[in-house]
């Protein structure tokens, strides 16, 4: 099954292998230093960023009363809904020289008026925190909650204050959330293109995107992709570093701390604070869009519910097909354990590494692989290479290379909680794995099954480069719509389609907080297969959760 | 417990997925010619306006140029495309070098669209022309003090230049009919001076002509169209265009254009269509998009006209095409962004 998911990217290295000596030797002199900083500093800016935001925003919310805070606990998450290229174009038509802000302070203060210069480093970064953040925020809130608080209890009785103990007791517990979050984040930037291009930072995965627009020369696409493949090792790297050596078997009660209520400026700061990300990264854009939106304008109600449909369906699909493959890698992997197994859950996120269009070619080049390899079957009477782009298979194929790692990791962090005792002891009693598979594991990871569904759901629907080049003919989705007219520099008339996306996006993202609320009341037998076998019914009753 | 429901959901999804493409193919009874299209702003109305005339439906998927090149690549003999539609030198002469595209022998073609418009091959024609020229604040600047692309790199103009960024198809184009006309080193010396000029980079027509408006910057190069669209929008807006290069070699004009695919299904139908576009369609082809038109015999939009005749430049659109390779490179070394 990993075989079948790194297919394409295999492909697509095979080109890299003939080097093209010439031009990277222009390059390396040119423009190669330039793209490789700008990445090393929009990873660092962002990496940074969301960490400080995320973090202290699931800590605020998390350990805190203050006016508004059940309400932004949620509402935080809300960014996740825009898409990042998105927010991007509305930041600089709103913010830029011939913007309305800009215009506006000019007609106050005169010609003169100063206004921070947005195409830069800084304002791709601004833009990449806001939309990225909500991953870590969410995965800290996680921490928190599953952390099982005693050894910050612990903490306080010995005196340290409130944030120190959670310094020094509950962070080094959460390292391993917060490192996998650190790496989402920074993937995500690594193959985002579609925002960084107009504030006029050369990303790698940027270059990769220009030299196969403009050299049609794919051997040296892929190898500038290579590049990213190395700084993506970095961050997994990185990742595994942080996270360290400790297993994290879940036990002891799901205790939380207690909310404190802030007192004086201090509340209004912290809601301040919250209230100015959350309009940041979500109001303000969607306000923008409401101001662009043009009813009967370019096109039909029929046209706008066809585009709409096909998004669902093409997001549904999508979520569907990276669930059952992330399953199969994750339990085989656990089950079996061995080395290769291992190396195969770590294969596929490369898929999640390099940048869309690098995987839709890949696709590409498989289906006419397998084309070529079996000239007489043949499917309405053409090549099966035609098989990817006149069905959705290769749009699916190309999702699932590249979603699957999403998948993998909510399934991987649910199953951490799993005890190795409890696998082995099924083994004993004669389970097969695929009866192990179904009682033991699938029932644990049901909450992280919805959350991978729900992830990738709204991945698809705000994806643009695989879905632009392997769809079939008719097959327009709402991301498609935005593309065509931000290729054109259309950005006013985004306003239907793109605030249709957040709208559809906010379903499956209003979903996985509600299942986060609700994850207070776990099955009894769930419970006991975690808990130490020393509970008693006693101790059940004080273990139930604090706070949601 | 989950395998079968596992399997039946991978049952279910494989057979929608297959029913989308029995949808797509399903359709190959009836008359149809199918376009792969780089090339946006209101095609659409031209499609549905030839398939009104002749009964012919016109399919057609959008995307970038690039990606559709790579997708023909791919799908070889069996590609379900007949057409490939695009815009600028550059995209046309990819793809007939890379053998996408095949002759046509066509009289009202080759009648209607000048030489230097088409390939020397007759593998593409052109439909639509667009110039890229100056534009300039007239608060700011007074026309007399413009005259050529060149100019643009002296001193004069420090810090008050907007410019589009390499990665545009339309800057690599000019860049290219500079090399055309001045050699490697001598177009290496202007784009290296309009580098020195210290030039905002903006990687939106619309939004340099805005911020040429606004007095962000005082001069700046762009596609007619754009600032024919903003000035709609914006009767008052302060922007005008400056044609280029009027005493010498005239203005950079660029094109957008079709040709018919190698293994087009029915390759005859795709002629009829691509004719067409340069005779009968040429009207509500260019109405949207406020382009010049191909077709000498078919009058520009109002607005268009206004902008007043003026000398292009006669390079053939062929070797502009052929000179992007070049123009990349003269962009990395001098590091215009």
């Amino acid at each position: 099954m990993a075989g079948l998911i790194i297919a394409p990217v295999v492909a697509i290295a095979s080109e890299a292998l003939t080097p093209s000596l010439d031009f990277w030797r222009d390059q390396w002199s040119t423009r190669l230093p330039n793209m490789v900083t700008s990445t090393l500093g929009l990873l660092v800016l962002v990496g940074v960023g969301t960490l400080a935001l995320g973090v202290s925003l699931a800590w605020l919310v998390s350990a805190y009363r203050f006016p508004g805070r059940t309400l932004f606990r949620f509402a935080l998450v809300l960014p996740l809904a825009m898409p990042g290229y998105v927010l991007g174009y509305i930041f600089l038509t709103t913010f830029s020289f011939a913007g309305p802000v800009q215009s506006t302070l000019r007609d106050w203060f005169g010609a003169d008026a100063w206004f921070p210069e947005v195409r830069t480093m800084a304002g791709a970064s601004l833009v990449l925190c806001l939309t990225l953040y909500p991953y870590v925020y969410v995965l800290a809130l996680t921490a928190l909650q599953e952390q099982g608080l005693r050894t910050w209890q612990v903490a306080r009785t010995l005196g340290h204050g409130r944030i120190r103990a959670a310094r020094r007791a509950v962070l080094p517990g959460a390292r391993p959330t917060l490192a996998a979050a650190l790496a989402l984040v920074m993937m995500e930037v690594l193959t985002d293109f579609a925002t960084v291009q107009y504030f006029n930072v050369n990303t790698v995965s940027l270059g990769v995107f220009n030299i196969l627009k403009g050299r049609a020369d794919r051997a040296a696409a892929t190898e500038l992709a290579t590049l990213v493949l190395v700084f993506a090792l970095a961050v997994i790297a990185v990742e595994r570093a942080l996270r360290g050596r400790a297993r994290f078997h879940q036990r002891g009660a799901r205790q939380f701390l207690e909310p404190v209520s802030l007192q004086g400026g201090r509340r209004w700061a912290a809601t301040g604070l919250c209230l100015g990300v959350l309009t940041a990264g979500f109001v303000f854009p969607v306000l923008r869009l409401v101001t662009w939106v043009e009813i009967g304008g370019q096109v039909t109600a029929r046209q706008y519910l066809e585009h709409l449909s096909k998004s669902g369906l093409l997001a549904g699909l999508a979520a569907v097909s990276c669930l059952v493959v992330g399953l199969m890698v994750t339990s085989g992997s656990r089950l079996s354990g061995g080395r290769a197994t291992r190396w195969a859950t770590r294969a596929v996120l490369i898929g999640y590494t390099l940048p869309g269009t690098v995987v839709a070619i890949g696709v590409l080049v498989v289906f006419k692989v397998t084309g070529d390899l079996m000239p007489g079957v043949t499917w309405q009477g053409r090549s099966l290479a035609v098989l990817g782009t006149t069905t959705l298979l290769g749009v699916l194929y190309a999702y699932t290379v590249r979603f699957v790692p999403l998948t993998t990791a909510t399934l991987d962090a649910s199953l951490e909680k799993v005890t190795p005792s409890v696998v082995m002891a099924a083994r004993t009693l004669g389970a097969r794995p695929g009866r192990i598979l179904a009682r033991i594991h699938a029932p644990l990871v049901r909450s992280g099954m919805m959350a991978a569904l729900l992830l990738v759901f709204v991945h698809t629907l705000q994806e643009i480069s695989v879905v632009l080049l392997l769809r079939p003919f008719g097959f327009d989705t709402l991301s498609v719509w935005v593309w065509d007219l931000t290729a054109n520099s259309a950005w006013e008339q985004t306003g239907l389609p793109a605030l249709t996306i957040v709208a559809v996006a906010l379903v499956p993202v209003i979903l996985m907080i509600r299942a986060g609320t609700t994850s207070g009341r776990t099955p009894v037998w769930e419970r006991a297969l975690v808990e130490p076998a020393m509970t008693t019914p006693g101790n059940r009753g004080a273990g139930q959760i604090g706070g949601t | 417990m989950r395998s079968p429901k596992w399997s039946r959901m991978a049952v279910l999804l494989a057979l929608l997925t297959v029913a989308e493409g029995c949808s797509a193919l399903g359709a190959q009874e009836e008359d149809v010619v199918r376009v792969y299209s780089g090339r946006h702003y209101g095609s659409e109305k031209a499609f549905e306006l030839f398939g009104q005339e002749t009964g012919i439906d016109v399919e057609f998927l959008f995307g970038s140029d690039a990606d559709l090149r790579e997708r023909l690549k791919t799908e070889g003999e069996d590609t379900l495309a007949d057409v490939y539609l695009t815009v600028d030198a550059s995209n046309l002469a990819l793809a007939a070098n890379s053998d996408l595209l095949r002759p046509l022998e066509s009289k009202t073609l080759v009648d209607t669209v000048p030489a230097r418009y088409r390939d020397p091959q007759n593998r593409w024609f052109a439909l639509a022309l667009r110039a890229r020229s100056i534009i300039y604040n007239p608060e700011k600047v007074d026309p007399s003090e413009l005259s050529t692309y060149a100019a643009l790199a002296d001193p004069k103009w420090r810090g008050r230049l907007c410019l589009r960024n390499s990665t545009a198809t339309y800057t690599q184009s000019l860049v290219a009919s500079l090399i055309a006309h001045d050699g490697f080193d001598g177009a290496k010396a202007i784009v290296q001076g309009w580098v020195d000029n210290d030039p905002q980079m903006i990687n939106s027509d619309p939004e340099i002509v805005r911020t040429v408006s606004k007095e962000g910057c005082d001069v700046a190069i762009v596609n007619h169209y754009y600032l024919a669209q903003e000035l709609a929008k914006n009767p008052g807006l302060d922007a005008r265009i400056f044609w280029a290069d009027q005493d010498g070699r005239g203005t950079h004009v660029n094109v957008s254009g079709a040709g018919v695919t190698r293994y087009a299904d029915d390759p005859e139908l795709a002629q009829q269509f691509v004719e067409w576009l340069a005779t009968e369609g040429q009207e509500v082809l260019i109405s949207e998009s406020d382009e010049y038109p191909v077709n000498p015999a078919v009058n520009p939009a109002d607005l268009v006209k206004g902008f007043g005749p003026f000398k292009a430049d006669e390079l053939e659109a062929s070797r502009i095409g052929d000179l992007n390779p070049d123009a990349l490179k003269l962009m990395d070394e001098v590091g215009y962004q």
